[in-house]
């Protein structure tokens, strides 16, 4: 092996490498440009034409607030929840069990989103039902609450609980990481001041670890408002309405999984302009969580 | 304030495995007492039962009676919560919280047991407590600045300042100067003989002459080989461990022939 | 012994505190309180179990504010909370699985691994409904879509990947470009699938002509999904590998391609394997982009590049969502659950697997 062919392989295997590279963010760009050049149409399209008849968007304004929502009730029932269990798992459960719950939690994002969705149908939906009949009736006048309650289930509501269950994992396992990181340091100092557990965590770790738990819940929401499957699923859409227990709503998400397959021309166009703007908020919330955790790495105490 | 520990014939375990083994001593109230020994011989160990601080260590456990003035820190039914609000300590390295200002620093272990505390009253014991670790003229200009933004020697006594802010008992100091530089190291030497009028304070040291300058009473703990527990060789006036050794171990430690 | 150091006098560091047997004490409180207002308004066992919980973290912070103060009150309302939070996310999981696994056994049979849906029309189901025939059909087709996309998925995803982590690691210098791609690759992480899966039929409309619908088309959408994962994990493996490794391998005047490719991957080779393993688990799963880029078929198809494939999630929704005879769901509900529970399987043995050799085949050299 001569010493040029192998000054040879060291330009070529650097070059795939950066090409490699280049390439990610290449399939970002056309993923925008490309979503982009089948969207167009529904943009300028006659209003008349588009679905709902009054231009694209006023057709997507209700489907965005609906993603919206559904994403919000998911991310106030998760946070505190995963907080909670972060907190269970760094600093409560006995540390031997403490690996071994972790896994226990990474399952429930092992499991696929369409197995979560066939279980909001079958399983919660038909359980929650009841809950919601009394809702209405007892506490009807809270305008979310308002009846006549859906008679299968399939509501926001439901929703909102399976995509819950769906982020719970992810928001865990970041502010898990997080908290286990709090420097040793500063909890005994606080437990040698006659601090409780609890008064050690709302001295130490909770400040330490406030900005990763802010971006993982940032990136919890960021899959909520993507997901598709489990709200297609669970879901019985409809228009726009403030009860979230009535039948209605819809998210894009859900909107372009049910619609697609008997889409075509324009109607496709309206779909893939929706995927655009879904990608675009995404894409929002993912940047400004990724900027939080790395502005966060340059002034951690991690490593002082 | 200041209070007498009684130690009987306590062991040290992390596991099943034995660190440290049957001490048992005295330490009087109102005075300096330094543990020295060579490394891993266990006086870190034995100063963080305590206050049970060696809790957070995962599987470490004791055996044996450890008396505050009479009361068991590890009787049935005793939180280790009350045992280290009256018994406070001071680490290797210090470590003040770093989100919180030099003055909430100070306060953090006091706002632990009297949330509704007067600005004027807060604002004397700041000053109370930073003038009885000699910080006061240092820092009195900038107690609304982070505490991380002080230098090594004055992060450790604004850390010494917050555990005499609490009124405790007894002040642990666990290697307090071994990350400071010497002119640090003498401040905090000084404060050391400053608190020992109202407090009861113990030190873990491994410099000889930190001990030797500090203390009145010395205990020399050593090991037997690794594997072995820790032991309490000999304890007692610390002129007498320095000049006077009864051990040949003690002597051959404190004259610098190992360790 | 006993006798002689036994206190007489009260500990001062005893006081206030409540004995050991105090939650205990509360806790069958709570329980036989909660079973008493159930059977008053209707028993079941789900309410009986948030009803104690709810009434043993009240009384045990009530009677520890009575006896010991605020501070330990408090102390123990945040482990109820933290405890309790934890179980209340143990019940969807163990909920999950379980109706899975109830509702998917009875329909996991030979004639359902190695049977496709082809020619299995409503009437089949009817009759299987009537209890007068088995329940006909499986998934082998899906089963055959699942692996061919997942494949051609890993087979697009792992080089781009691998080698942009190793352009990330070893040859940029922390310039703009690198820092881009980093945080790109984070930012696509966060891609939701369905748009992975627009972006897959928007490209090859433009390319092929609209309505192209086949296996490769959703591999590109996965590989969409796959890459930053496999970039980030295997970023992450080549990181840890200490440079010593790289200095001693330059010492002896070996080129840096081949430094990296005989001595850096084969040292992180395991952390990668179990990345790339815990991708490929990922987008087994995936549902939305094969709706939108696969169709779905009903009769077995091993040619990605042409006709519509179907994949285990897309036959699971679409035995939900359109049950092959309208009027009887049942069969169409029991192969769902079927392929519900075969995915589920397949997703945790690729997990375990991940796990297994990052354990298993970690290099030797480290702790």
């Amino acid at each position: 092996m001569s010493s040029r062919t192998s000054q040879t392989g060291d330009k070529v295997f650097s070059t795939t490498a950066l090409v490699a590279g280049v390439l990610i963010l290449v399939v970002l760009f056309s993923v925008a440009v490309f979503l982009l050049i089948q969207a167009l149409p529904a943009f300028f399209a006659d209003p008349s034409e588009v679905t709902g008849g009054e231009g694209f968007w006023s057709y997507i304004w209700p489907i965005v607030v609906g993603t919206v929502m559904a994403a919000a009730i998911a991310l106030i029932i998760a946070t505190p929840i995963s907080i909670g269990v972060a907190l269970f798992i760094s600093h409560y459960a006995p540390r031997q069990l403490a690996q071994g719950l972790g896994y226990v939690i990474d399952l429930l994002a092992a499991i696929p989103s369409v197995i979560y969705g066939v279980w909001g149908i079958t399983f919660l939906a038909v359980e929650l039902e009841p809950v919601y009949e009394w809702l209405a009736q007892n506490a009807g006048w809270i305008p979310i609450f308002a009846g006549p309650a859906s008679a299968t289930g399939k509501t926001m509501l439901t929703a909102g609980i399976v995509l819950a269950v769906m982020i719970l994992p992810i928001i865990t396992s970041i502010s898990r990481e997080i908290f286990l990181q709090t420097p040793k340091l500063h909890e005994e100092a606080a437990l040698a001041l006659g601090a409780t557990r609890w008064e050690m965590i709302r001295m130490t770790v909770i400040p330490f670890g406030r900005p990763g738990v802010i971006s993982a819940v940032m990136l919890g929401l960021g899959r909520a408002l993507g997901e598709t499957m489990a709200v297609a699923l669970v879901l019985s859409t409809g228009p726009l309405i403030a009860s979230l227990i009535q039948t209605g709503n819809s998210t894009i998400a859900a909107e372009i999984a049910l619609n697609y397959p008997e889409a075509y021309g324009l109607r496709l166009s309206e779909l893939i302009a929706a995927g655009l703007v879904l990608f675009v908020i995404t894409l929002a919330v993912n940047m400004v969580a990724r900027w939080v955790i790395s502005r966060h790495k340059e002034f951690s105490g991690a490593n002082s | 304030m200041s209070k007498r520990i009684d130690v009987q014939d306590l062991n040290v375990f992390y596991g099943d495995f034995k660190a440290v083994e049957d001490v048992t001593i005295r330490i009087e109230a109102r005075s300096v007492t330094a543990f020295i020994g060579p490394s891993g011989c266990g006086k870190s160990t034995f100063l963080r039962t305590l206050n049970r601080m060696h809790e957070v260590i995962p599987r470490a456990r004791v055996e044996g009676k450890v008396l505050l003035d009479g009361d068991d820190l590890y009787g049935a039914g005793v939180d280790p919560v009350t045992v280290r609000s009256q018994i406070g300590m001071v680490f290797q390295r210090p470590n003040p919280f770093p989100t919180m200002s030099i003055r909430d620093n100070v306060l953090a272990g006091v706002k632990l047991n009297n949330k509704r505390i007067s600005r004027s009253e807060s604002d004397n014991l700041v000053e109370r407590s930073l003038r009885g670790a000699n910080l006061w003229k240092e820092v009195k200009d900038r107690l609304e600045k982070p505490g991380s933004g002080l230098s090594g020697g004055q992060q450790q006594r604004l850390c010494i300042a917050r555990a005499i802010a609490v009124q405790p008992e007894v002040i642990l100091m666990d290697e307090p100067c071994s990350a400071l530089d010497p002119i640090s190291t003498l401040a905090v030497e000084d404060l050391i003989d400053e608190l020992k009028d109202n407090y009861t304070v113990v030190i873990v040291t491994h410099n000889m002459q930190q001990a030797a300058r500090v203390s009145e009473k010395t205990a020399f703990f050593n090991i037997a080989g690794t594997g072995e527990p820790g032991r309490l060789i000999e304890y007692s006036e610390t002129t007498d461990i320095f000049n006077n050794p009864k051990e040949k171990s003690t002597e051959d430690y404190v004259s610098g022939r190992f360790g | 012994m006993t006798n002689t150091t036994l206190t007489r006098r009260q500990s001062k560091l005893t006081k206030g505190r409540l004995p050991k047997y105090a939650a205990w004490a509360v806790l069958a409180a709570a329980v036989i309180l909660s079973a008493a207002i159930m059977t008053l308004i209707g028993f079941n066992a789900f309410g009986w179990g948030v009803l104690a919980a709810v009434l043993f973290t009240l009384g045990l912070t009530g009677i520890s504010a009575a006896v010991e103060g605020a501070r330990k009150a408090k102390d123990k309302l945040a482990t109820c909370l933290v405890v309790g939070s934890f179980l209340v996310a143990l019940l969807p999981l163990i909920s999950v699985i379980w109706t899975v696994l109830v509702n998917g056994l009875p329909g996991l049979t030979p004639e359902f691994l190695f049977y496709s849906m082809n020619g299995v029309t409503g009437e089949f189901d009817d009759a299987a409904a009537e209890g007068n025939a088995p329940v006909l059909g499986g998934a082998y087709h899906a089963l055959i879509g699942t692996l061919l996309m997942t494949l051609w998925a890993t087979l697009i995803s792992v080089p781009v990947g691998l080698l942009a982590a190793v352009y990330l690691v070893e040859y940029s210098s922390g310039g703009l470009l690198s820092k881009a791609i980093t945080f790109f690759v984070d930012v696509m992480t966060g891609i939701p699938s369905i748009v992975a899966g627009l972006f897959a039929v928007a490209f090859f409309a433009v390319i092929l002509g609209p309505g192209t619908k086949t296996g490769f088309v959703a591999a590109v959408a996965l590989s969409v999904l796959m890459i930053p994962v496999v970039v980030r994990s295997t970023e992450e493996m080549l990181r840890i590998v200490p440079n010593e490794l790289r200095e001693a391998s330059y010492a002896l005047g070996v080129r840096k391609w081949r430094t990296i490719t005989k001595v850096v991957i084969p040292t992180a080779i395991s952390g990668i394997a179990s990345g790339v393993t815990l991708a490929i688990a990922r987008v087994v799963g995936e549902t939305a982009p094969i709706l939108v880029t696969a169709g779905f078929a009903t009769s077995i198809n091993f040619n990605v590049f042409s006709g519509w494939m179907a994949s285990l999630p897309t036959f699971i929704y679409t035995q939900i969502i359109t049950p092959t005879s309208p009027s009887n769901p049942d069969p169409s509900a029991q192969r769902a659950w079927a392929a519900a529970l075969l995915l589920i399987v397949m997703v945790m043995l690729l997990n375990l697997a991940a796990r297994l050799i990052a354990r298993y085949f970690a290099p030797k050299t480290g702790r």
